[in-house]
């Protein structure tokens, strides 16, 4: 197997829920992304950042599973910001529109200033 | 006839108008003194009924009535007034001072005067009715002066022949209505062999609308030659056209750079109608936004990008044609030639003919042109031409297998890295690459080869001096390789669409041109990255 399972793990910083996430993100990173955003809807965090900083290769799976958060996240009112992406990826969010609907930040601190 | 005639003449016709000299020197003969004041006499004062009805001179002085008209004529020194009339109609007053004599008029002079008004009256009108005719065709002839200049100013700045592009045909055409509206089209010829392609809609008509034409065409060569993207190329050129368009006054305009070698169309839209390109399954329009030119200042221009595939024709237009009516006032319409582009199985050339056919049969032999009808088309060959110079080039870098399992579009694209190492494409190339390598081995697994394990994807990797590219092929007979699309983010945020479908137009994105084959069973995307600074030739491996 090339792909390197993904995990994702929840920490709390002020309201804010970070999603660490390590590995790829394609279709068999769904179950592991999908718990963790669970976790921090439990925590009731109104905004939750994830943080790609760990994160090598997301295909367009992958972009389909942030549409389906990104969509969960509007419609409980929660707003979902990134961090840690590459250039490449950050194109990629530009290029599919996902950037004009989560905002993309340079690093954590940045993003947790203005969550 | 001893008194004199004051020449003082009221045209009645036409709301107290004043009849002209040439007209009051057919019956003043001459006048002797100098002509009286004008008299203004409203078409409904009571005067005017009471003159039409009266037979022959009517004493001024004896006359008792309320009417305005009448205290001007007694404040004119009006003695006697005869009226013309002609058909019933009053058309003039012959007004007369006191005779010279001091004496008052005898029978015989009113006698005398009214038997030339009997006579003046038909002839004043006549005279009347040639003058009015002069004026009219005065107008008209000014009016045909304006269109002929109008048409002229628009015929001499459309191009006088049609851009030369190996492997693409291009067509143009332009029939101006009666009153000549403001439509144009432009060719640029860019560096690097790229076509600027212009297409525009003046509001309003005739000279006006012509002299916007012209300054918008100058203000975009201008401006196309400074800014390598539409969209800055609009947005300057709205800069410019905002504080001297007349109020009122705007411009949809289109503009679209193609690169012949690619098929690359970069396009940004002032507000003009959407192109339609046909393609192998349908017609689709090329959507961006932007407003009208001239409008406001400090707008934006979206800029869009697509690729027009060998075989596909683009037909870019003016609202005269969708706006069309027939003679029951239906409007020819968007849909309707969406349609025909879709159904269209002819050549981007003889498209334009297609579409004016099915214009006149749409809105009858007797149609009344209502606005100028432009069309230009924008064809690219089925086959491209073959240019065996960059053929020969191609050199065979690597070739491999894997199977159709989920996970291995990452090893080949690990692999198609590695392959590449040494061809100096950038980082950011390099990563753009790899990415529509694993998209395309994705696709080609699951919707070409159905996740079958034994069934593979072969993979040529190649180099020629001016690009790379990767050869993908599934064998498993799957469906057909459709065209990208772009996804609509906004309905799968609502959850009207599916979050996927992003796999194709991330291909289409990162990489520089995308050519699909199809073979018994079998389907090829090739995937084709220049080397830096190469944009150009037929690169197709």
């Amino acid at each position: 197997m090339a792909t390197k399972a993904l995990e994702a793990a929840v920490r709390q910083q002020g309201r804010t829920a970070v999603i660490d996430l390590r590995g790829d993100i394609d279709s068999f990173g769904e179950v592991a992304l999908n718990a963790a955003y669970a976790e921090a809807e439990r925590r009731d965090a109104p905004a939750v950042l994830l943080n790609f900083a760990q994160v090598e290769y997301i295909n367009s799976t992958g972009i389909a599973l942030i549409v389906a958060l990104l969509a969960r996240a509007r419609k409980s009112g929660r707003r979902l910001l990134t961090t840690g992406l590459s250039s490449h990826y950050v194109e990629i969010f530009t290029i599919t529109r996902l950037a004009d609907f989560m905002h993309i930040y340079p690093d954590e601190a940045a993003a947790l200033a203005q969550a | 006839m001893t008194t004199f005639l004051r020449n003082l003449w009221q045209n009645l016709m036409g709301g107290g108008r004043r009849e002209t000299p040439e007209v009051a020197a057919l019956v003043t003969d001459r006048p002797r003194h100098a002509p009286g004041p004008a008299v203004d006499i409203a078409p409904n004062d009571p005067i005017v009924a009471y003159f039409q009805t009266a037979s022959g001179a009517v004493e001024i002085d004896k006359l008792e009535l309320n009417s305005p008209g009448l205290r001007a004529l007694k404040t004119a020194g009006v003695k006697l007034a005869v009226p013309l009339v002609s058909q019933g109609e009053l058309i003039g007053l012959l007004n007369l001072g006191p005779r010279l004599s001091e004496q008052d008029y005898s029978a015989d002079d009113r006698a005398l005067l009214s038997n030339l008004a009997t006579q003046a009256g038909p002839a004043v009108r006549v005279a009347q009715l040639v003058r009015q005719q002069q004026i009219e065709a005065q107008a008209r002839e000014r009016l045909e002066e304006q269109l002929r200049v109008a048409r002229l100013i628009q015929q001499t700045l459309l191009p006088k022949s049609m851009p030369d592009l190996p492997g693409w045909s291009i067509s143009g055409y332009y029939q101006p209505a009666r009153a000549v509206g403001g439509d144009f089209y432009d060719f640029l010829y860019l560096a690097d062999g790229r076509l600027g392609l212009v297409i525009g809609d003046v509001t309003d008509k005739g000279v006006p609308a012509a002299l916007v034409m012209a300054t918008t065409r100058a203000i975009i060569r201008g401006t196309a030659v400074q800014f390598d993207r539409p969209g800055l190329v609009l947005e300057r050129a709205n800069e410019l056209l905002v504080p001297d368009i007349p109020r009122n006054m705007f411009v949809t305009c289109l503009y679209a750079i193609l690169d012949p070698a690619t098929g690359r169309l970069v396009y940004a839209n002032a507000g003009h109608d959407l192109p339609y390109r046909h393609h192998a399954t349908g017609a689709d329009e090329l959507r961006a936004t932007g407003m009208p030119l001239g409008l406001l200042p400090g707008m934006g221009y979206e800029e869009r990008e697509t690729m027009v595939r060998p075989g596909e024709i683009v037909a870019f237009y003016t609202d005269g044609l969708v706006e069309a009516h027939n003679p029951t006032r239906d409007m020819f319409s968007f849909g309707r030639l969406q349609k025909l582009m879709a159904a269209y199985a002819g050549t981007g050339a003889a498209l334009v003919q297609f579409l004016l056919n099915e214009l006149t049969a749409f809105t009858g032999p007797d149609w009344e042109q209502e606005d100028d009808v432009t069309l230009v088309t924008l064809e690219r060959a089925a086959t491209p031409p073959v240019d065996p110079d960059v053929a020969t080039k191609w050199e065979t870098l690597a070739t491999f297998s894997w199977s159709s399992e989920p996970g291995n579009e990452r090893l080949a694209m690990a692999q198609v890295a590695e392959v590449v190492t040494a061809e100096h494409l950038s980082p950011a190339r390099l990563e753009r690459l790899k990415t529509g390598v694993a998209e395309a081995t994705m696709n080609a697994m699951e919707h070409g080869n159905k996740f079958q394990p034994e069934v593979p994807v072969d993979f040529v990797v190649l180099a020629s001096p001016r690009a790379l590219a990767v050869r993908i092929t599934d064998y498993g007979g799957g469906q057909a390789i459709p065209e990208a699309q772009t996804p609509d983010i906004e309905a799968k945020l609502a959850g009207e669409q599916t979050p996927r479908g992003w796999g194709l137009f991330l291909i289409e994105k990162m990489v520089d041109e995308v050519r699909v084959t199809a073979g018994a069973g079998t389907h090829t995307i090739e995937l084709i990255m220049y080397r830096e600074g190469e944009t150009h030739g037929n690169q197709g491996a």
